[in-house]
């Protein structure tokens, strides 16, 4: 092989190859989440403005748009993923005997869970695309059939074992980003001594605004009651839509 | 004087096994350094006649040469900051303290005996790059090659790095990017390195994965560790002159 079309998997064996890899898939998985959490938030505009939000995702580039977003975060996830397990593994065989009397000088927790923290929020994501993009309940399928995603999303936090769920989740998210969001920047080689103050500023605040912004939804939905009774009257609409035999809805009666 | 309790990891050869062996330390002075404890108690065994000397690397006991490679209680060098293990004093412990003894731990430095490991692979990342290949015949004019005090400054910390591989033994994960990184930045910030930069930095990175020493997490266990206080800038520089150097050998 000539040594140019062999880079990349050298690129990629390497140390440092790696963990710029892991850096970038975060980089992209990071921006993700504010936009995600930008759109969630609508939930708290009005009925009509979160279903609006959600046929343009479905809409955009004649739909071509979320699949072509879906391929690329599957390959972001799975580059950050695959990475990210062989340092771990390569990281433990390089101690083969461990010390018998263990001690850290500066190493932050999340730091040193984040394989687990990663590992936990893998088994949300999976869970939370079966919940809401895939919609393994039948309830949900059908408000989400009839364009009332924001009565799904509903529906969906109202169960108490859901929310908790993705309260633990996004906890162990918040704790992923703090050490990975200033990581970023040590790896792509913009830390100095100077901003690493900044820098670990930034990690916090961002991954406490992910947390706080995320939860707040199940919080109100579950543990207030936000959105019941809307969520009620959408589903008497659909019931009374089914006895008359439409397969749609007005669009729903809040217009604040 | 103080007495104390030794936790020491013994370890007759690279191919036995191992165990932690405790020993009674009483009337240490004060004044004593950590390695003048060993010493005292090393005095001790051989006049008892109480079995074999515990064996340690050391040689200028001044910080300088890189050999002391002690893990205190768990950290390298010990707790305290910007020393290495014999710099350190025993007026540092209290009386009926116990005190655990181990060697740099990492799959990269083959223990030796005892408290003696084998950083040779250290010398082999050196003998991949770590050096400037140009004519050293008479000194030039010193004027001839213009150096920012900023650069000159940044080049001269990462120069201070004496190998001794704490870096290594505090890394949760092993990994040798703090003494790679000084010692690629030390040549690598100067006229003279300059270059070399890319050919130097890929076979430094590329004889550590060799070698098997982990990778760097981002903890900056080894920056807290480094009794030369090497800064984790060098690693951030490091890795943004590897994704340089990679690029450049593709295109090349």
């Amino acid at each position: 092989m000539s040594p140019s079309s062999c880079s990349i998997c050298r690129f990629w064996h390497s140390s440092i190859g790696k963990k710029l890899i892991v850096a970038l898939t975060g980089l992209f998985l990071v921006i993700f989440l504010a936009g995600h959490l930008a759109g969630n938030l609508l939930i708290f505009q009005s009925s009509s403005d979160f279903n609006e939000y959600a046929e343009m995702l479905h809409t955009a580039l004649h739909g071509w748009g979320v699949w072509g977003f879906r391929i690329a975060m599957l390959v972001a996830l799975a580059l950050h993923i695959m990475a990210t397990v062989q340092l771990t593994a390569a990281n433990r065989a390089a101690r083969a005997t461990r010390y018998q009397k263990e001690a850290t000088m500066v190493a932050s927790k999340s730091s040193r869970m984040m394989i687990w923290s990663g590992l936990t929020v893998l088994v949300f994501f999976v869970f939370h695309i079966l919940h809401y993009t895939v919609r393994v309940t039948p309830e949900l399928k059908e408000l989400a059939e009839f364009g009332q995603n924001w009565a799904m999303a509903i529906k969906g936090f109202q169960n108490p074992l859901v929310s908790i769920f993705y309260i633990i989740a996004m906890a162990l998210l918040c704790s992923h980003l703090s050490h990975g969001v200033a990581s970023i920047f040590q790896t792509l080689g913009l830390r100095t001594r100077k901003t690493s103050g900044l820098i670990n500023m930034l990690a916090k605040a961002y991954s406490l605004t992910i947390f706080i912004g995320f939860i707040s939804i199940p919080i109100s939905v579950c543990f207030f009651g936000y959105g019941k009774k809307e969520l009620q009257e959408t589903e008497d609409r659909i019931e009374q839509a089914k006895a008359n035999g439409l397969d749609t809805i007005d669009s729903p009666s809040s217009q604040h | 004087m103080l007495n104390l309790t030794l936790k020491v990891w013994r370890q007759q050869s690279a191919n036995s096994e191992g165990r932690i062996e405790t020993y009674d330390a009483h009337d240490i002075p004060e004044s004593a350094s950590f390695l003048e404890m060993l010493d005292i108690v090393n005095e001790r065994i051989l006049n008892d006649d109480s079995g074999e000397p515990i064996q340690f690397d050391h040689d200028c006991r001044e910080g300088i040469c890189g050999q002391c490679s002690l893990t205190i209680n768990g950290i390298p060098h010990s707790k305290e900051r910007g020393i290495t293990a014999c710099q350190l004093h025993m007026r540092k412990f209290k009386t009926g303290e116990t005190i655990w003894i181990e060697p740099f731990r990492a799959k990269a430095f083959p223990l030796l005996r005892d408290l003696m490991v084998d950083r040779s692979a250290f010398d082999r990342i050196i003998g991949a790059g770590g050096y400037v290949s140009v004519r050293t015949g008479s000194a030039q004019d010193a004027n001839n090659l213009p150096v920012a005090k900023t650069r000159a400054d940044a080049a001269m910390d990462a120069a201070a790095c004496i190998g001794c591989g704490a870096c290594v033994a505090a890394c949760k994960n092993a990994s040798a990017m703090l003494f790679v990184s000084a010692k690629a930045a030390h040549l690598n910030l100067l006229p003279q390195g300059a270059p070399e930069k890319n050919k130097r930095v890929l076979g430094m990175v590329r004889q550590m994965d060799t070698e098997g020493f982990g990778n760097c997490t981002n903890q900056y266990e080894c920056e807290a560790v480094c009794p030369k206080e090497i800064s984790a800038d060098n690693i951030a520089r490091l890795n943004r002159d590897y994704a340089i150097a990679i690029a450049d050998e593709a295109t090349l």
